[in-house]
């Protein structure tokens, strides 16, 4: 094959695959799911609680501005050094006993995995709750190779059984309550019967006895990792029920999927991510159970002990100077719990492992905009900037999201070459990577064409060539061209206004429009507009600047004569934030 | 003072009314309003719908007629497009490359102020009722929108104010701190959610048993007001300037059918708000009804 390199680097960052595409654009998967109206009941019910259990361990702190600012310099300070830190991390794991391993993708990462858990020659595995594993669909990849992986997490054992999927980061059982999880035990646990009521209590119990027998019987656990050392090899699985415990101390052989932003530098650092994630998550002062573990420990716990070092996307996401900081999330799901639009349409709407704000802009980030589908996250959101007041290391979302629109917009232009990795059946990276630089922007236009792809498949190679031809220009980009140019300009802004009485006469008697065509519709299906005013306020003004005495006059109210000393304007906005 | 007026280009066209108020209210407290006529849009829309280099023309537009008016501060009554002045405009001028537009958008936005916020902190008012005239007998709740909340931490400003007004009956929105749901090209895009959080706000509206929801960005309230108007829940939407305009004698009505027009027919005669209010026959109570009765006569 041959490709025009353009000074690009050579080796050029994968994008990621597995549980990270939308299947549905937000909008109609949004549709859909708000049908559903007990889990929308759930989600409201389970996110206020949520809400007003952070606020308040939240604000008793007196330094949590300052923690967040720490936390958020700390990543960015990971970010910088991330090939040093990783390889810091390694050699320190190595020496304590442990194995470190590299998967570039899901599927890579599934095939370590997989082969890990054949040589220890056992068909079983337990699994700590974990968003990485997840976002590889590993189960799925263990149960075709004959191994079942386990759930030992209650809300996750929840989603299992139900053979449903996670729609939170947190709580993957957000959408369920009480009363289906009982019928989910009911017909799922063989041991359970009627006498099993819907108390959580009981259920619990239910969940507890089942998996006893799980965790001392098992060989094999899987774990993913909130935070990994760099200067000691040591890593950390924060939870709240116990049984991640168990997994990390019970089994012979202890694997570990951790996504390469995971680390921090010290081991002191992390006692600011231990005040931040458990007060931004559960709304807890801190979480029950906090694990660490440095390698093997001769005689106690896992003596196979196994990290493997996930990028799927990760390196992507990096190269991008005004999306990287998505890479700082610590996965606490405070941004969930706080949107209005996750409220309303729930975590599966997303269509990714990731849902709710942060998924809005991390899925798209690591896969690259590949589809119509997965472009339509970055929309998914009024950019209220909730997430980014609630986020403990200060991801600016709604930035971001404005950037990917941005990226979106150019892509469908062809100002920007698509996604550089489509996703093929067994997960393998089809090698589509046409040339997005590490500024992935504008300067590839035209120059950057790759002029053939002999790994490629065929139908990768129509689209991505189909994806070069200049579009047609839609339905928005007219609009905005519009717009563009009237509102450059305050003449064209007062002659388009002249049109106002238009509006009028079509809003009629009743002074309202309640109908509009095409992409407006979707304002009037639910909302009127009210019938516009005779004149703008600019035509106005042209007539009736100079009736300052008549309005005063008519408004009846004379000035004091010192209403109020003004402060000096400037001083004023110094201190703004 | 000199004030410049950026009066955003859905209050230009669709809300006049919210314009005039905000000059009102400046003139009565001794200020001179201009209006520098280059003025277009602060670009969000373009912005916010990813449309970057659609939006260099019209942030260039915004510095350029501001940059060559005379005057002492700016002011516009949003929340939303002067946060959009200082967080997006040096952005989109930056990646459009245009270094020397992007420090001339931040010098701009410097001396633009939300309306409470001149109020406020420049102009030192802090009582509608005594510092303006205010008068507005009526039950009000308030929604603070999201950009004014989050981006320019306006806190209680507008809030303070609207209650600072005699004759208001103030009542808090439960959950205020949500989104309405409107979001720019968010409420055409994914109308369904957006609609489900129009939704969920207006029962919080009606629990209060307000007759009238005020907030400071006219864009919101369009859309809250656009959803009530469907589902007849019957409260008026209204832009907090026009309720610190309201005067005895030149009273708000809120009641009868939308009209966004200024009051009065085009030409050189001013005429009061009342004189539509009156014209439309419908009067809340006894007050503004009797208030009203009194403009017609002083007109």
């Amino acid at each position: 094959m041959s490709r025009t390199a353009l000074g690009m680097p050579a080796v050029r960052p994968v994008r990621g695959q597995g549980n990270l595409h939308a299947e549905t654009a937000f909008p109609a998967a949004a549709r859909a799911e708000m049908g559903n109206t007990q889990m929308r009941a759930n989600i409201r019910h389970a996110t206020h609680t949520i809400r007003g259990k952070r606020a308040n361990v939240v604000n008793e702190l007196p330094d949590w501005q300052a923690l967040r600012s720490a936390g958020s310099a700390l990543k960015e300070s990971v970010m910088a050094n991330l090939p040093e830190l990783l390889e810091q991390f390694e050699a320190n794991v190595t020496a304590r006993g442990g194995t470190v391993h590299w998967a570039r993708d899901a599927a890579e990462a599934n095939r370590i995995i997989t082969n890990l858990v054949q040589a220890t020659g056992s068909t079983e595995a337990i699994k700590i709750k974990s968003m990485a594993t997840a976002e590889i669909d590993l189960e799925r990849h263990l149960a075709e190779h004959g191994i079942t992986a386990t759930e030992t997490d209650l809300a996750e054992l929840i989603v299992q059984l139900g053979h449903d999927r996670s729609s939170h980061i947190l709580v993957p059982a957000i959408h369920k309550n009480r009363h289906e999880i009982r019928e989910i035990f009911l017909r799922e646990m063989t041991e359970t019967d009627e006498s099993l009521t819907s108390e959580p209590r009981d259920l619990a119990e239910a969940a507890r006895a089942h998996l006893r027998e799980k965790f001392l019987s098992t060989k094999v656990a899987i774990s993913g990792a909130n935070f990994g050392v760099a200067e000691t090899g040591t890593l950390t699985v924060v939870e709240s029920e116990g049984n991640g415990r168990m997994c990390l101390t019970l089994p012979e052989t202890l694997i570990t999927v951790m996504g390469i932003e995971k680390l921090v530098p010290t081991f002191a650092d992390l006692e600011v991510y231990l005040q931040l994630l458990p007060r931004s998550s559960t709304g807890e002062r801190m979480n029950p159970y906090t694990s660490m573990w440095t390698g093997v420990t001769p005689g106690d716990g896992p003596q196979d002990v196994h990290v493997v070092l996930l990028d799927n996307g990760r390196s992507a996401v990096l190269s991008d100077p005004a999306g990287r900081s998505a890479l700082h999330c610590i996965r606490c799901s405070a941004c969930l719990n706080v949107c209005p639009v996750y409220e309303q349409a729930g975590g599966h709407a997303y269509g990714s492992t990731y849902p709710g704000p942060i998924g809005a802009i991390l899925s798209p980030q690591l896969t690259g905009i590949t589809s119509a589908e997965n472009a339509s996250l970055p929309y998914a959101s009024t950019l209220c900037g909730a997430c980014y007041d609630v986020c403990p290391v200060k991801i600016n979302i709604p930035e971001i999201l404005v950037h990917l629109r941005d990226e979106d917009v150019r892509t469908k232009h062809g100002q920007r070459p698509a996604a550089d990795a489509v996703p093929t059946e067994d997960g393998a990276t089809a090698a589509l990577q046409t040339p997005a630089g590490p500024q992935g922007t504008a300067e590839n236009i035209g120059g950057g064409r790759s002029t053939g792809s002999a790994s490629g498949p065929a139908p990768g190679r129509v689209r991505r060539l189909f994806q070069r031809l200049p579009h047609p220009p839609s339905e928005m980009d007219l609009m905005m061209k519009g717009a563009s140019m009237v509102m450059s300009s305050g003449r064209r802004m007062a002659l388009a206004e002249r049109a106002l009485p238009l509006g009028r006469a079509v809003a009629g008697h009743d002074r309202r429009i309640s109908w509009l065509p095409g992409m407006a519709g979707g304002w009037t299906d639910v909302r009127d507009i009210p019938a516009p005013p005779r004149e703008s306020f600019r035509n106005w003004w042209a007539q009736h600047a100079d009736e300052t005495q008549d309005r005063v006059r008519a408004d009846g109210t004379v000035p004091d004569a010192d209403p109020a000393q003004p402060t000096d304007p400037h001083q004023v906005k110094e201190g703004d934030r | 003072m000199r004030i410049a007026l950026f009066a955003t280009c859905i209050v230009d066209a669709m809300y006049p009314r919210v314009a005039l108020a905000t000059v009102r209210v400046l003139e009565r407290l001794g200020h001179e309003v201009v209006f520098p006529p280059g003025q277009g849009c602060c670009s969000q829309m373009h912005v916010n719908s990813g449309y970057l280099q659609d939006a260099l023309p019209v942030v260039r537009n915004h510095v350029k007629a501001f940059s060559a008016a005379d005057y002492d501060v700016a002011v516009a009554p949003s929340g939303s497009c002067v946060a959009s002045l200082g967080h997006q405009q040096p952005m989109v001028a930056r990646a459009g490359g245009d270094e020397d537009l992007a420090r001339r958008a931040e010098a701009v936005a410097g001396t633009t102020y939300e309306l409470s916020q001149l109020l406020v902190d420049v102009l030192g008012v802090t009582n509608a009722a005594e510092q303006l005239g205010s008068w507005f007998p009526h039950t009000v709740t308030y929604h603070p929108s999201c950009h004014g909340m989050r981006l320019l931490r306006l806190g209680d400003r507008q809030k303070d104010l609207v209650r600072s007004v005699a004759g208001v009956e103030f009542t808090e929105l439960p959950d205020a701190e949500e989104c309405c749901g409107f979001g720019g090209t968010f409420s055409f895009k994914n109308p369904d959610v957006s609609a489900a959080m129009a939704e969920e706000k207006i029962g919080n509206i009606t629990a209060t048993g307000a007759q009238v929801c005020t907030g400071g960005d006219a864009s919101c309230l369009m859309h809250l007001g656009g959803a009530i108007s469907r589902t007849g829940a019957g409260v008026a939407t209204v832009h907090f300037a026009e309720i610190l305009a309201s005067t005895r004698q030149n009273p708000l009505e809120v009641t009868g059918p939308v009209e966004l027009s200024i009051p009065g027919p085009t030409g050189r005669r001013h005429r009061t708000q009342a004189a539509a209010g009156s014209a439309a026959g419908s009067a809340s109570s006894d007050a503004p009804a009797a208030v009203a009765a009194d403009s017609g006569e002083s007109r």
